[in-house]
């Protein structure tokens, strides 16, 4: 009977662990290896951190990867800021039907693909696209104003990809958030202010800290937005990832800059759980 | 002297229902004051218009003698102890007891002091670093009251708090209450569904239905003068029969049932006719029960039936007895003196009462 039930928990385990093992793990892994070669000749490789040490010392190579970064914190702001106020009207000031509408309402943009979404902002943004011919036609411009390729742009397009991923974990925390408990806050003397500050945020930090790490995650890794909406010169980190596997096939290097990322986006996330107080058991359970 | 909350033509209507209608009422300062009424009787929605949560559609409310319609819920000199409590989870209980003061902008040092003195009023010293969660119920109860106590306001306003508690916690917590409000000395406003809480408790009680009060006085008035048949048929248990009235003589009137049987009781002031249909209602525990009918010659209505179902229920039990001449089933309170304790079903019994214990409204009345 023991030895059955271990079979069945063998069985039961086993795809999960072949999808660890077989598309994160080893991968990584080999990215890892591959990461340490260096070429001294042609097909001849040795073990070293010459790919590392090229990254830092190449500045452009550093500021991108800080760019992205300062970039991808900014993003994650604006977007927990946008959708706050957005998840506390859907789970607290309507109900019924109107809520799973408006939440539905957040849900449609996903039923197309990022492609298409972002090409629909292009068409909005680009010199001969609709607020461009708006502007010169109500007279705020005299020619064709070009808002594409920018970091405003790379911007815009960053947080309205992420916006559902901020939204759905805080609207499930604020709605677990019982009405009562802000009455109560209210009853006792607080103001909007301070029950914001003292109740609601606080009760709602497992779901900002979770979105947080969703979007950021996202943004760092972000390949389509930043090349459509930045332009080739957008700076992107994943971009130069891209541009040394498939344009340099300088696979090494490439793999280099991807571990880097990997680390970068690890020590973010751990930093931030740090200092909010929260754990990843806590957000994620 | 003036009273610590008065309410004038009290009236909430949400788009047609209306939820509270003409209700007015005043409480005068430290008294513990119940609003009793089933589900849905528009109770809550009183509360939350002293609260402050809901604007009345009509009428006013005063706490001490100044209007607060327009105030808003956080500058009202009233506090509410939420049906669920509603401690804050994020914080420590020192924190919770606290919260109103660090809003109210006392310095750290009499915050510290004042949430001391509060977790000894309500002998929990020592449990302010302590989180929500780890308290037991009644411990919670005490916290949330102690929370809008520190705060000194004018009224608490208590929303059916024991609901969430076991019945024997429910029993201590009514002591508790009652102590507690004398122990603060401050204005209670309660409202329950549970009749003996109220009961139990209350200085003076209004019984609601349907949006309006049927009746305001104190657990006494209430359950042997009710005014009104819904009074009667809700505190407490009853007994009740249709018929038509035969016969009127002062206060006191006789009453043939549907079935026949003539019942007397008396109007307690209240005007009827020969020949208005009218409804009686008699306790179970106004009638007494007995083996012989000698022992009942004092009562003027008298019946002879069979037992025909024991209700054991501890110092409640009853017995239903099915009347001889076909008056239907009658609830009787057993006497507790062990007499009875070998009584059996299809047993013969005589019951009686005295018929100023029936108390008569008008048929079709509420």
């Amino acid at each position: 009977m023991r030895s059955e039930a271990r079979l069945g928990l063998a069985l039961l385990l086993t795809p999960l662990l072949l999808w660890l093992s077989l598309l994160i793990f080893l991968p990584h892994v080999d990215i890892f290896l591959v990461s340490l070669r260096e070429r001294i000749g042609v097909g001849k490789y040795q073990i070293s951190f010459a790919n590392y040490l090229t990254f830092f010392n190449e500045p452009l190579y550093l500021w991108t990867f800080f760019r992205t970064a300062v970039m991808s914190m900014l993003a994650t702001v604006i977007t927990l800021l946008i959708a706050f106020p957005v998840s506390y009207y859907i789970a607290k000031m309507v109900k019924g039907r109107v809520q799973s509408g408006l939440f539905l309402l957040c849900l449609v943009p996903f039923w197309v693909s990022e492609l298409v979404r972002t090409f629909g902002w292009m068409i909005l943004l680009r010199e001969t696209g609709i607020f461009s011919k708006l502007l010169q036609a109500i007279g705020l411009s005299d020619g064709p104003v070009e808002m594409l390729y920018n970091d405003g742009a790379i911007m815009l397009g960053l947080v309205y990809t992420s916006m559902l991923f901020m939204v759905v974990p805080l609207v499930t925390t604020l709605e677990s958030l019982p009405d009562e408990v802000i009455e109560a806050g209210y009853d006792l003397g607080g103001n909007g202010v301070s029950v914001l500050r003292e109740i609601i945020i606080p009760h709602a930090m497992p779901g900002i800290v979770s979105g947080c790490i969703v979007v950021f995650m996202l943004s760092l890794g972000n390949y389509l937005t930043p090349t459509m909406l930045g332009g080739k010169e957008s700076l992107w980190f994943t971009e130069l990832i891209y541009s040394q596997f498939i344009v340099r096939f300088n696979w090494e290097l490439g793999a280099a800059f991807g571990f880097m990322l990997l680390i970068l986006s690890s020590a973010i996330v751990w930093g931030m759980l740090k200092l909010t107080g929260q754990s990843l058991e806590k957000t994620m359970g | 002297m003036t009273p610590d909350l008065e309410c004038t033509d009290l009236t909430k209507r949400f788009g047609d229902t209306t939820a509270v209608e003409n209700v007015t009422f005043s409480v005068p300062p430290g008294s513990f004051f119940s609003i009793l009424g089933p589900s849905g009787c528009g109770k809550t929605t009183i509360m939350r218009m002293i609260a402050g949560f809901l604007e009345p559609s009509h009428g006013d409310i005063r706490i001490k003698g100044r209007s607060v319609l327009n105030v808003p819920p956080n500058k009202r000199p009233v506090n509410m102890v939420f049906q669920h409590l509603a401690l804050f989870p994020m914080m420590n209980i020192a924190d919770n007891i606290g919260y109103g003061l660090r809003r109210a902008g006392l310095s750290r040092a009499d915050i510290d002091r004042k949430v001391q003195e509060a977790l000894e009023r309500i002998s929990l010293p020592g449990i302010g670093a302590r989180r929500v969660e780890e308290l037991s119920g009644g411990q919670k109860q005490r916290v949330a009251i102690a929370r809008c106590m520190v705060l000194e306001p004018d009224v608490l306003l208590l929303d059916e708090p024991l609901g969430a508690l076991d019945l024997k916690l429910r029993e201590r917590m009514k002591v508790e209450l009652k102590s507690l409000q004398a122990a603060f000395d401050t204005t209670f406003v309660y409202i329950t569904h549970d009749q003996s809480e109220a009961l139990v408790m209350s200085d003076a009680i209004a019984v609601m239905n349907e949006g309006r009060f049927e009746q305001i006085g104190t657990g006494r008035d209430l359950y042997y003068r009710p005014d009104t048949a819904f009074v009667a048929g809700f505190v407490g248990d009853t007994n009740r029969w249709g018929g038509r009235i035969e016969r009127l003589d002062g206060d006191s009137m006789a009453l043939r049932t549907d079935t026949g049987m003539i019942l007397r009781g008396a109007t307690h002031g209240r005007a009827f006719a020969v020949g208005d249909r009218a409804d009686v209602f008699v306790r179970p525990e106004a009638i007494r029960i007995s083996y012989a009918e000698d022992d009942l010659s004092q009562f003027d209505n008298r019946l002879s039936g069979r037992v025909t179902s024991i209700l054991f229920d501890g110092a409640a039990s009853r017995v239903i007895v099915s009347g001889a001449d076909g008056p239907g089933e009658i609830e009787v309170n057993l006497p507790q003196s062990g007499e009875f304790a070998a009584l059996t079903k299809g047993a013969e019994v005589h019951i009686g009462w005295a018929s100023d214990q029936g108390n008569c409204f008008a048929a079709g009345a509420r």
